[in-house]
């Protein structure tokens, strides 16, 4: 087990860096591309072109611009942004980060809660109306665009039932400290929750039904019946403890994604200062330093996040664990 | 002599006998279809509606009911600031979706986006699966070192989180267009959304192809026509091949919704479809403004996204269970 | 008497129609006996005592006719009071021990939890109780078994494991479906003694399913032989063996090498499949594949009456 362990850590450490040196490439080696007028931003001075191109050693072989760009992003940290002159870019990311935690996790929980709930309900009537209908929600919720989703959230909480006994509780737009005001942190972020939430509750639902189903046909289902369990602790105890170990990969990997990054377009519609909304915002301005730092610290936390899922999935599956 | 029926009938023809009895999943490929017929009469509908979805018409006026009426309207409400522009008419012909923040008939963009949305999604889905196949081959039939170099490439590829990975490559190359020796790729092309979108999710399909050819390189026959002196590519063409597609077929539907989504999601971000150009995700884009007083522009080209993507879905349900019922392919993560 | 089986049907709705897979199955199983059901695959024996146990979940199914459990009707019961009689007085041994264990628990879990199940006991007390039964069926160091994955158990071990499982509750009628056929030949005789030695012990009746008719001469009191969800000839072993009438049950003795003197230089097949159940022949099931066919065999022939009950026309003829 503590060989598979390791096996699985050094593997994570080969994926972080291809990634640092596919993020390297594409940001400094596309070919016919000057990286240093990228980094400075539209309508750089000469003065500034020459600084960059200073700064990240263009002058110098690949190799080294390599090894500086990972020093400035990971050991010093003074990666400094040239269209926001000065701003010092590595802490901006870090101040960034508890925003998307706040928005990640309140939308896990209610994913994990509702597509428990959603799966066991459809597979324990399935084929029968409640997961036919149960599977139809899924899937259209599976089928929005999130962002689009948000907006539509956003109509109908802001603007035209905002007036409304059922929504003249939902702050405007924004986000506000934990510290600073707990129900205002968690009234701003309950409709972001619940429209990020939307997407994982049917895919999840979906998985999960298909794992207990199949579940249910195993050998070691009718050994259970055998013995005179309740179907109810077959469903719960047998057939859905076998499946979340899927789920609870499954869940490691998408959790890992959305902090790293893919909870971008919630955080964007919702104005959540995030690290998604942080690259948003370096997007519109071109400001590659704050890219590539969000990019390679998001990439990196997935690429740990799905290690650790591993790791745990080892300890959580006998098989595996003792073998 | 009367050939007998249902007898030795071939994998493709059962497959296609069990589609035709899947009610579900031909309305959905119905529904699809439709939607695909719409868009491409785009220019058929702007030509008999008389507007061009591309220009912006600030100045325009259309006559409803006898009434001569400005799109863009000045607002008498409120502050009064800029104009509205304006709202459906619900008549086919001029402005049915209204206009919007140019002056643009929502309708008429609403189709031609369609056409790019989908025109996108099936090419980066062709090209998913041409390249996701060539190396789930290659490293599968081969194995060793080459099955090493591609794993790792893909297990790079896959842990790079989907939007971070699109928003690196279209930054650089969006903003400039690309030349390779003598191909210039503008950064308007719709080139480079196609290739973003079906770069990032090779993973997805080489992946599970990959381990397909594994197991199938050890089977019977393989072993067979290897041991027999039989050239690799003739096996990987004539033995592996066929007997991967129908997972590659399964995938197509999948991925050509995965796709239209993440479209849609990285044109919403202005990193996909560029201006004037459109496609459903610039629209809601525009819609975005617009939101709380003309929410048609914004609501209009979600709810074909959805439809399209649902119907995509339940087709690939359906088609999935026709041509391999045990198949464990699920949606991929979005 | 403790189980009474009357005019057993057995059906499934289907595209095609019903089809039937039990048809007029009737039999007895009394205090302590060993009742043997011996049949090719698809003969309906595993379906017999599904259908004993109350676990055809299938929703097309259709269950016909009479199952009495010590006088208590089987058929239509409620499913809770069902659960009641499972794993309780009926317990069940399966064909593969290599997936009839949940594998994210430990043999003692799964033990324990059928004694909670059943029994009001402490958590502790169950516990024990497991770790009591796997040292009878003799798994070594029970205390530690108790906390192994079923995947640690090699496959005697595990087949152990759920017998083990099956006595909790001593129950008054234990069901073995092929408990040996997925195991290797040595074990198998392990698990046969095993089975012999506990049947001492714990008195429970057994109904022994097999389609190997040298196990059935190891164990077996009575011996049914079913064909195409019938039933085609029941007689004690002795009988059975000395005296086959039935041209099926003859075929199957002739195909098994003798356990004594000189060994025949080829071992008779039976010619031809088993019938398709969808369309079975409209007299006699096995006539298509008998040598002995003639005209009578267009009709279905009937049991005749014990003790060597036999469905076949020939007897009548002799």
């Amino acid at each position: 087990m503590i060989f598979a362990i390791m096996q699985r850590l050094s593997q994570m450490l080969f994926v972080m860096f291809g990634i640092s040196l596919l993020v390297f490439l594409i940001f400094f080696g596309t070919p016919g591309v000057d990286p240093a007028a990228r980094i400075a931003g539209r309508n750089a001075s000469p003065e500034v072109l020459a600084a960059v191109r200073k700064s990240f050693g263009f002058d110098q072989p690949f190799y080294v611009q390599y090894l500086t760009m990972m020093k400035k992003i990971f050991v010093t940290g003074d990666l400094t942004s040239f269209v926001n002159r000065g701003w010092k870019v590595v802490p901006a990311v870090l101040d960034t980060v508890p925003v998307t935690l706040s928005l990640v996790i309140g939308a896990a929980i209610l994913w994990v809660v509702f597509s428990l709930i959603i799966g066991v309900t459809a597979a324990a009537y399935r084929d029968r109306w409640p997961d036919k209908l149960l599977m139809i929600l899924g899937l259209i919720g599976v089928s929005m665009p999130v962002y689009w989703l948000g907006e539509v959230m956003n109509l109908i909480t802001q603007s035209r039932f905002h007036d409304s006994w059922l929504f003249s509780w939902v702050p405007p737009l924004g986000y506000k400290n934990f510290s600073d005001d707990p129900k205002g942190w968690f009234l701003t972020l309950v409709i972001p929750w619940i429209t990020l939430s939307i997407l994982y509750i049917g895919l999840y639902g979906r998985v999960l039904r298909a794992s207990i189903t199949e579940a249910l046909q195993e050998d070691y289902i009718r050994t259970a019946r055998a013995k005179g369990l309740s179907e109810t602790r077959i469903l719960l105890r047998h057939a859905l403890r076998t499946s979340l170990i899927a789920f609870v990969t499954l869940f490691g990997l998408d959790f890992g994604a959305l902090v790293g990054g893919s909870a971008l377009l919630t955080e964007v519609v919702f104005g959540l200062q995030g690290v998604g909304k942080l690259t948003f915002d370096a997007l519109q301005n071109l400001d590659l330093p704050v890219i590539m730092t969000t990019v390679l610290y998001a990439s990196f936390f997935v690429v740990l996040a799905n290690a650790v899922v591993d790791v745990i999935y080892i300890l959580l599956d006998p098989r595996v664990r003792t073998s | 002599m009367t050939k007998p029926e249902n007898v030795s009938r071939g994998p493709w023809a059962t497959a296609l006998n069990r589609l035709s009895h899947d009610r579900t999943a031909l309305v959905a490929l119905a529904v699809f279809v439709l939607i695909v017929v719409a868009c491409l009469s785009a220019p058929i509908y702007a030509h008999l509606a008389g507007v061009d979805p591309f220009k912006s018409t600030l100045d325009a006026t259309i006559t409803i009911d006898g009434v001569q009426k400005p799109v863009m309207e000045v607002p008498t409400t409120g502050l009064a600031l800029g104009y509205t522009p304006i709202g459906p008419t619900w008549r086919l012909g001029t402005y049915f979706l209204g206009a919007d923040n140019q002056g643009r008939d929502v309708m008429a963009r609403l189709l031609y986006g369609g056409m790019n949305s989908i025109l996108i999604a099936g090419a980066a889905t062709l090209f998913t699966l041409v390249f996701a196949t060539v190396f789930g081959l290659l490293a599968g039939f081969f194995g060793g070192v080459v099955d090493m170099v591609i794993s790792r490439i893909l297990d790079v590829l896959w842990a790079f989180p989907v939007y971070l990975l699109a928003i690196s490559l279209s930054i650089v190359l969006l903003t400039q267009g690309i030349s390779i020796g003598p191909w210039t790729i503008d950064s308007s092309s719709l080139m480079l959304p196609i290739f973003i979108i079906g770069v990032i999710y090779i993973p997805y399909v080489a992946r599970p192809v990959r381990g397909q050819v594994m197991s199938l390189r050890q089977s019977d026959f393989v072993m067979a026509a290897i041991g027999l002196g039989a050239p690799s590519g003739r096996i990987l063409w004539k033995d592996i091949l066929p007997n991967v597609s129908t997972t590659l077929i399964v995938f197509i539907p999948i991925m050509m919704a995965l796709n239209m989504l993440t479209e849609s999601a990285l044109s919403f971000l202005s990193i996909g479809v560029q201006p004037p150009d459109a496609s459903w995700g610039t629209i809601i884009q525009d819609g975005q403004g617009l939101l709380y007083t003309r929410p048609a522009v914004a609501l209009a080209p979600g709810f074909m996204i959805v439809i399209s993507v649902l119907s995509l879905n339940v087709f690939g349900d359906g088609l999935r269970d026709a041509l391999d019922p045990r198949s464990k392919i699920k949606l991929g993560r979005g | 008497m403790i189980l009474e089986v009357t005019n057993l049907r057995v059906s499934f709705r289907s595209e095609r129609g019903l089809v039937r897979v039990l048809d007029g199955v009737s039999f007895t199983v009394d205090e302590g006996e060993v009742l043997g059901i011996v049949g090719e695959s698809g003969s309906g024996k595993t379906m017999t005592v599904l259908a004993v146990m109350g676990l055809i979940t299938d929703p097309n199914a259709v269950i016909e006719g009479s199952i009495k459990f010590r006088g208590r009707e089987l058929v239509g019961m409620k499913p809770r009071e069902m659960r009641q009689l499972r794993g309780k007085d009926i317990a069940m041994i399966f064909q593969d021990p290599m997936t009839a264990l949940t594998p994210v628990y430990t043999i003692g879990w799964q033990i324990a939890e059928q004694i909670l199940t059943h029994q009001k006991v402490s958590k502790a007390q169950a516990w024990q109780r497991a770790i009591d039964l796997l040292a009878e069926v003799g798994i070594p160091k029970p205390e530690e078994a108790v906390h192994r994955y079923p995947h640690q158990l090699s496959g005697g071990m595990r087949q152990r494991a759920v017998i083990a499982m099956a006595l909790t509750c001593n129950p008054a009628l234990l069901v073995a479906d092929e408990p040996t056929t997925a195991l290797d030949v040595t074990v198998q005789a392990q698990i046969l003694d095993l089975l012999r030695k506990l049947q001492a012990t714990h008195g429970s009746a057994i109904i022994f399913i097999t389609h190997d008719l040298g196990v059935m001469a190891e164990l077996a009191d009575r011996i049914m032989v079913m064909y195409a969800g019938r039933v085609v000839e029941r007689a004690t072993r002795d009988a059975l063996f000395a005296d086959p009438k039935h041209p099926y049950t003859l075929a199957l003795l002739n195909s098994i090498p003798p356990l004594e003197g000189e060994r025949p230089h080829r071992l008779q097949t039976i010619a031809g499949a088993p019938p398709s159940l969808m369309n079975l022949p409209k007299g006699c099931a096995f006539g298509p594949r008998c040598s002995r066919k003639f005209a009578a065999c267009e009709d279905r022939p009937t049991l005749t009456s014990p003790p060597h009950e036999t469905a076949c026309f020939l007897i009548g003829a002799k």
